[in-house]
């Protein structure tokens, strides 16, 4: 145990602003700072950021440390690395916390090896240990079959958190914070990858982890012609096509539309689960949507212990006669 | 080209879920009778990613395998993929580690495998998800790191990496020697072939323990731990699923829309 004391959140930028999950972070974080007594205080990284300062203390933080440098602007283990090392070692926070993204899951594992600490990555939820104090970490493990609550007696308790699980804190302009430059003090030679280019998959309608309603298809598809009649509910239901794992090995589906545990998380109020089995790593992405359906031909599917609803039946049967009643009482 | 590529054995991710149990008492998960283990599904990608390099330029691939009472016909599957050497790291000291024992200990092994130019490990190994052992051996050995790759060309001492993002991917350049996490979104790793599976056979593993890679007990397995686990459990399912009945399924498909609206779903 050490003298370090406060919570620090990681908050990610994309595209010039705060992401979701940064405000997610402030929420869960603020909880632990004042379950602890402690300050929460926010890290910004990138190039042209400190105008989101304020944001961040307005939705939670005690306190801001801007890091901000044109060597910055993308993404890179090496330079996100060399500035979190430096403004952990000069904030000494007890807990650290990132969201569960592409940077969090590459940057908090390197980070904890580097401050000789641990980490757990993709925590579902998160509080302090009314008698040690201690940061106790849940997290999926084994595909989403079990979980584990881990801990650690060495400072800073690293996390990162699976995006959409915490809410945010209602803003308030009116909540004061300071506000602390860092000098990023990077050795541009010192960065050993470079980002040649970024390639974007066109998503063509709503994105699927925005999308109110999901339809879902799986294994039991066949193929992917199946998939357009799922997009044609989509559409009528204003939500978006995914899919599992299997699907996109298939090359059914592009991989941007995997619904699970190394796919995307959705958090739908609707989602209709068709001709997919349920497996751990699959719900591991969409057991926290409102209502999930079912529509599977074999009734001991896992998906029937996941749905509220469901129909035992051939999905080509049963699609075509769904849509065409939807469509019906949408009028 | 030299890759050192880490496998780890795992409960076969792929058991039904039904046969999933765990052991609260001792925090363990039980294996699933019937079902024997297998190589990470993300650690064979990795091998695959290995195999595509091995295929276009040439090179050697040595699979690193650790834990205690390994089943050869598991760990030798990397092998029969195309791969040339096996080094096991086996001891009941190996054993129930976290991210952070099972990187020193693997880091260890590869200083004195020597000489590599990629380390390729899975995006996270199937039974614990933890995923920090590939950045955590690239930490330990002082080499960059890209994670999620989906695909990867070497040429000049550089290799490019697309990386998967969220809506697509990265390309990313890397100075060599680099550590690799592979994502499932490479694609499939390939069958063994009945000649690759023969060699496999005749192929005997080095066997490493503790003391061959200099390495103090109390440094790896269970004893090197920094995470402690406090509990494991299976979390419990509310299971009540209303299922609507029809005299045919397109007769439920219009019960399941009717109800659906009912409640206001949609």
């Amino acid at each position: 145990m050490s003298d370090n004391k406060g919570v620090m959140i990681v908050g990610e930028v994309v595209e010039g602003k705060l992401s979701p999950i940064a405000a997610e972070l402030l929420g869960c974080g603020r909880k632990l700072a004042d379950d602890l007594g402690q300050e929460l205080s926010a890290v910004i990284i990138g190039s042209g950021v400190s105008g989101l300062a304020e944001q961040a203390i307005s939705q939670g933080a005690d306190k801001v440390y801007v890091v901000d440098d044109a060597l910055l602007k993308d993404y890179q283990t090496d330079s996100y690395l060399s500035v979190m090392d430096k403004v952990v070692k000069e904030a000494m926070p007890q807990i650290v916390l990132m969201g569960q993204t592409s940077m969090g899951r590459d940057l908090a594992p390197r980070l904890a090896f580097r401050l000789e600490t641990s980490a757990a990555l993709d925590c579902i939820a998160l509080e302090i240990d009314p008698d040690s104090k201690r940061l106790l970490q849940t997290k999926p493990v084994y595909g989403g079959n079990a979980q584990a609550i881990y801990s650690s007696d060495i400072d800073p308790q690293i996390a990162t958190v699976r995006p959409k699980v915490m809410s945010p804190l209602a803003p308030d302009s009116a909540k004061k914070g300071e506000v602390i430059t860092i000098d990023a003090g990077l050795d541009a030679s010192a960065i050993r990858t470079s980002v040649l280019e970024t390639v974007l998959e066109e998503v063509v309608g709503i994105k699927l982890e925005d999308a109110p309603v999901v339809v879902s298809g799986g294994r039991g598809m066949g193929g992917p012609e199946g998939f357009e009649q799922l997009a044609e509910l989509a559409k009528m239901l204003k939500g978006a096509v995914g899919c599992t794992r299997p699907v996109c090995d298939s090359g059914w589906m592009p991989d941007t539309q995997q619904v699970g545990l190394t796919g995307k998380i959705v958090t739908p109020d609707f989602y209709i689960a068709v001709a997919l089995s349920g497996s751990s790593q699959h719900m591991a992405g969409c057991s926290s949507s409102k209502t999930i359906v079912a529509i599977n031909k074999d009734p001991e599917a896992n998906i029937f212990k996941e749905a509220q609803y469901g129909v035992v039946g051939d999905w080509k049967k049963v699609i075509p006669a769904f849509t065409e009643k939807v469509k019906e009482l949408l009028g | 080209m030299n890759m050192i590529v880490c496998c780890k054995q795992v409960i076969d991710p792929e058991a039904p879920p039904a046969s999933f149990r765990v052991d609260a008492g001792a925090n363990k998960v039980l294996p699933p009778q019937g079902v024997p283990p297998v190589i990470s599904p993300f650690d064979e990608q990795a091998v695959e990613a290995a195999l595509r390099i091995k295929d276009a330029q040439g090179g050697t691939i040595t699979a690193l395998t650790m834990g205690n009472n390994l089943l050869r016909d598991v760990v030798k599957k990397p092998l029969s993929m195309g791969a040339d050497e096996l080094v096991l790291l086996e001891d009941a000291a190996f054993e129930d580690g976290d991210g952070w024992s099972n990187a020193y200990a693997l880091a260890e092994a590869i200083k004195k495998i020597g000489e590599y130019d990629i380390i390729f490990c899975g995006r996270q190994a199937a039974d614990w998800d933890s995923g920090q052992v590939g950045s955590g051996i690239a930490e330990i050995l002082g080499l960059p790191s890209v994670t999620l790759a989906k695909k990867v060309d070497v040429a000049d001492g550089k290799a490019k990496v697309e990386r998967v993002i969220p809506d697509g991917y990265e390309v990313v350049e890397v100075s060599l020697p680099a550590l690799i996490t592979v994502s499932n979104e490479l694609g499939e790793a390939r069958y063994p072939t009945i000649k690759g599976i023969m060699a496999a056979k005749r192929k005997e593993p080095t066997v490493w323990k503790p003391a061959d890679i200099g390495v103090d007990a109390s440094n790896i397995g269970a004893n090197g731990r920094r995470a402690k686990l406090v509990k494991l459990f299976q979390p419990v399912k509310e299971g009540h699923c209303e299922i609507i009945e029809g005299d045919s399924p397109e007769e439920a498909a219009v019960g399941l829309a009717m109800k659906l609206r009912e409640v206001k779903v949609f």
